[in-house]
């Protein structure tokens, strides 16, 4: 029920960015979303793409430094207050939640939001409560 | 225990080392003075002459000798034999100012392959070895120095220069290589790329000796752990012949410095005082064997630490540590003494890889020391947060060795530039003498 997310170094330099998307666009990896973490001297790109693993391998040998993290994939309804019923959730079960960010689809009517949870079972649990089932891998692939 | 090259000298009594450093010495005076027109004008201007220095007791009357004084009597000035009885020119690399040359007669090398000899005998070196000699050879005295040390020893020798590390690490596998001789962090980069490409099997190495830069004992157990080997020290300079001037022993406490060659001395470097055995200071040699350039009280400017302990491998020449610091490369950041090799420590013991960079510029008529480190595997994590915690804790640990805050910033992997030769660790912004 997880989706993989790779979190790849970055330096803090004009470019690195530009070369993180270019090395996975050559080995024909497709980037689905992505948010940066930004630290005074360095970032982090979290990126979730249609083949972790071979994304991973590529970008191993090209020289980046990365970890492979699971996160969750929610589809959340595009209706008033669907997010904070979420959000409600987690904190009720206490839940931290260290980061979130949106998931961008063709699909109307319905968006995806990553939560980077502390403990993915006990959030899978907890949003089971919503009827929520976070989406798995194979399903992001077919997006 | 018995790894010796030429025992009868390695492990004489000290009474028989200090006969020999007398007898030298006197003649080695006599000789420059008789054949060197600067030497004497030296001399004469500090009113010593030849028959004043009956022992090495006398040293401390003449006068010191410092790269500046090599620089001035550039080409031949410092020449002590006729042109025609040299039959070698070796050189610094002259990263500042004028190129140091320094001659050598057939007898000259000789000994020096002796000296190489040694250090290769002490590190565990026979002639069934396969000597991997991968130092720059032409000027820099390297490659010829270890080379000519095989020779000697009867070694099979692999004359590879530096560069081209495929082609290294491919040799190493394909002749079986067992000893590797080339500087520090070009053995951390080969180990590097080995473990990297899990050739650690392919490898027949059982010892290194390094040489020529600073490393430290992190990167020594770096090295070790890499390529299964024990790492030796090996130390020397252009000036006084090339690596070999003294090397380390199985108990890799320090190295033996060849005391039927070389007197050693430690000095205040701003008073130019001799310091007691145990005090560090910086060490100032004498050759008292060569023919063709030989030099008298030579400032090195490393800052080492001088013992006399007894050494478990039998060899009574003194010891000295591993240069502490040189007072070249020594950085003066905030009035405060920092040495490289204290950053790498540092960086080492916390985890970070050996490549470094240390960047100093001025800010606001204010000294500011950056320390970029390359990012790890092991150093990252997912979460900012974790990662600026390491950063903390090498920034403390960085204030806590060097005294003055650094700024430490992570960069890209392998982006900064490995060495081949000597390492460049130090970009000074600050144009002090402008
Ligand atoms: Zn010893």
């Amino acid at each position: 029920m997880t989706v993989k997310q790779l979190s790849v170094f970055l330096e803090n330099k004009p470019g690195r960015l530009a070369e993180l998307t270019k090395a996975l666009r050559q080995n024909g990896i497709d980037m689905r979303a992505m948010s940066i973490a930004d630290a005074p001297d360095f970032g982090i790109a979290r990126v979730i793409v249609d083949d972790p693993y071979e994304a991973a391998c590529v970008l191993k040998d090209a020289g980046y430094v990365l970890s492979v993290t699971p996160v969750l994939a929610v589809a959340i309804p595009d209706e008033a207050g669907s997010l904070y019923e979420i959000l409600r959730v987690l904190g009720e079960n206490e839940i931290n939640l260290e980061y979130t960010y949106a998931f961008p689809t063709a699909k109307k009517g319905q968006a995806l939001m990553i939560f980077r949870v502390e403990n993915n079972e006990k959030a899978i649990e907890a949003l089971s409560g919503l009827s929520i089932v976070p989406l798995c891998q194979d399903a992001i692939n077919q997006l | 225990m018995g790894n010796y090259f030429q025992p009868e000298i390695e492990c004489a009594s000290p009474e028989q080392i200090r006969a020999w450093q007398d007898e030298r010495l006197m003649h080695t005076v006599r000789h420059v003075y008789d054949n060197v027109a600067y030497y004497r004008n030296l001399m004469k201007e500090r009113g010593v002459e030849p028959g004043d220095i009956k022992s090495v007791d006398d040293l401390y009357k003449l006068p010191f000798l410092t790269k500046d004084d090599l620089r001035d009597a550039y080409p031949y000035g410092l020449l002590a034999v006729p042109l025609r009885d040299t039959v070698r020119i070796q050189s610094t690399s002259g990263t500042t100012g004028r190129r140091v040359v320094a001659f050598y007669t057939q007898h000259d090398i000789d000994l020096w392959d002796d000296c190489c000899a040694r250090a290769i005998v002490a590190a565990g070196g026979t002639k069934d070895d396969v000597v991997h000699v991968c130092y720059g050879y032409g000027l820099f005295t390297g490659g010829p120095g270890l080379n000519g040390g095989s020779h000697r020893l009867g070694s099979l020798t692999l004359p590879m220069s530096s560069g081209n590390t495929d082609r290294q690490i491919q040799f190493m596998c394909d002749l079986g290589s067992t000893i590797l001789c080339c500087t520090p962090s070009y053995a951390a980069y080969l180990a590097e790329s080995i473990c990297e490409r899990g050739l650690q099997d392919q490898i027949k190495l059982k010892a290194g000796i390094f040489g020529a830069e600073a490393w430290s004992e992190e990167m020594r157990r770096d090295i070790e752990n890499k390529l299964n080997i024990k790492a030796y020290d090996i130390y020397g300079l252009t000036e006084i012949s090339g690596p070999g001037v003294s090397f380390e022993c199985s108990e890799q406490t320090g190295m033996h410095i060849n005391e039927d060659h070389f007197i050693a001395e430690i000095i205040d470097p701003v008073t130019g005082k001799v310091l007691p055995e145990g005090e560090k200071g910086e060490l100032v040699f004498t050759s008292i064997t060569k023919e063709a350039f030989p030099l008298l009280r030579y400032r090195t400017r490393d800052i080492c630490v001088l013992s006399r302990k007894k050494c478990s491998c039998g060899r009574t020449h003194v010891k000295m540590t591993k240069p502490m610091g040189r007072s070249d490369d020594m950085l003066i950041v905030k009035g405060v003494n920092v040495f490289p090799s204290q950053i790498e420590t540092v960086l080492l013991n916390k985890g970070y890889a050996a490549n470094y960079q240390i960047i100093v510029s001025r800010e606001n008529n204010s000294d500011r020391l950056e320390v970029q480190v390359e990012m790890t595997p092991e150093m990252f994590s997912d979460a900012v947060s974790e990662i600026a915690v390491r950063e903390k804790e090498l920034v403390d640990a960085l204030k806590s060795m060097l005294g003055i805050y650094a700024v430490v910033r992570l960069v890209t992997p392998k982006s900064i530039a490995r060495s081949e030769g000597k390492a460049v660790r130090i970009i000074d912004k600050r144009n002090l003498y402008e």
